[in-house]
């Protein structure tokens, strides 16, 4: 690999572009995509690399070249600057995950109880649509608070994002489900937060509900059938 | 930050620093291989490593053709399989089979 080539992938890492490293394996030739013009079978199998986020390997022309996409960092946006935030912090990072956390209390997101990690002080319905989340980003709230757990929620169940996890009893998850309803989302819609949040391993202490979370969180990203939950109508 | 970019920034830094450095990348798995592809492994002159191409059976053989490359530049296709008679000397026990691309960091 030239200086050249890492300088250009860690820009593109640190600017959060995905791009996808082409590395022609009888030579060791490489090409960054889409910074570089290649051959439209190769910018093809770029794209889905990216799209995937799996490793490919594609011949041409006799050549077998390897695609290795290198993705933007998954994201996990945690409603509530709590005990357990504090506990999945840790956890979300070792696992690859950029993490924010958003809390308008300013007595509870701050830098001393969360080093270095970004907080976001608006309201969660503000908070959460500001950061867009998408196919790669998972959103869990925990504060336990209506008030600011709900709009969070309004707010994820309007984005792409491929996990929304709530903490609460059954008991608290069927008001939820209530008020939720009653804002105009449907049992669909709703039926998409797990509730209560985390793989159910009898967590007690917050780094255990915390492990569960994460554990959860992997579960659904992966397809793991441990991550599909029954109908939030069973629950209730 | 995904764990083969830290592998990646683990290795400028070594590089940065003036040592020698090669980067294996896992290029293609078969049957139960540990890590999939795109998993990497930094390996520095003096002999520091970063990251993972395996569940650790291969990791040595790596290290050691890592070290060839250092000194050759030129990079290594690297086959590990149990119908492969070194891979039963490095030992994959997995019963899995994978390529690992080996390269140097100029």
């Amino acid at each position: 690999m030239t200086p050249e080539l890492l300088a250009a992938l860690q820009e593109a890492q640190a600017k959060k572009r995905p791009v996808a490293l082409l590395t022609r394996l009888s030579d060791g030739h490489q090409l960054l995509w889409p910074d570089s013009a290649v051959p439209a079978a190769l910018a093809e199998a770029a794209a889905q690399a990216l799209q995937e986020d799996a490793a490919g390997n594609l011949t041409l022309d006799g050549e077998a070249w390897f695609i290795h996409p290198h993705n933007p960092p998954l994201r996990i946006v945690i409603v509530g600057a709590v005990h357990i935030a504090q506990a999945l912090v840790p956890i979300a990072q070792a696992a690859g995950y950029a993490v924010t956390v958003v809390d308008p209390r300013r007595a509870w997101a701050t830098a001393e109880r969360f080093p270095g990690i970004t907080l976001i002080h608006e309201w969660t319905d503000d908070a959460v649509a500001a950061l867009a989340p998408d196919a790669r980003t998972a959103v869990v709230t925990l504060t336990h608070d209506p008030k600011l757990d709900d709009p969070g929620l309004d707010a994820a169940l309007k984005s792409d994002c491929f996990y929304i996890g709530a903490l609460g009893s059954r008991r608290t998850h069927a008001k939820r489900v209530a008020r939720l309803t009653e804002m105009g989302h449907s049992a669909d819609s709703i039926a998409r937060i797990h509730a209560p949040v985390g793989l159910n391993i009898e967590a007690v202490t917050a780094p255990e509900i915390a492990l569960s979370i994460m554990a959860e969180i992997v579960a659904v990203r992966r397809g793991a059938a441990l991550g599909r939950r029954a109908p939030a109508a069973a629950a209730a | 930050m995904s764990d083969s970019e830290d592998v990646l920034a683990t290795a400028a830094g070594w590089r940065a620093a003036g040592e020698n450095v090669a980067i294996a990348t896992v290029v293609e798995t078969w049957g139960s291989s540990p890590r999939p592809a795109g998993s990497r492994l930094a390996v520095s002159a003096s002999g520091k490593l970063a990251g993972s191409v395996s569940g650790g059976c291969i990791e040595g053989a790596v290290a050691d053709a890592a070290k060839q490359t250092m000194a050759s530049g030129t990079p290594q296709l690297l086959d590990f399989g149990i119908s492969d008679e070194r891979a039963w000397e490095v030992g994959l026990a997995c019963g899995g089979k994978l390529k690992v691309f080996v390269e140097k960091l100029a």
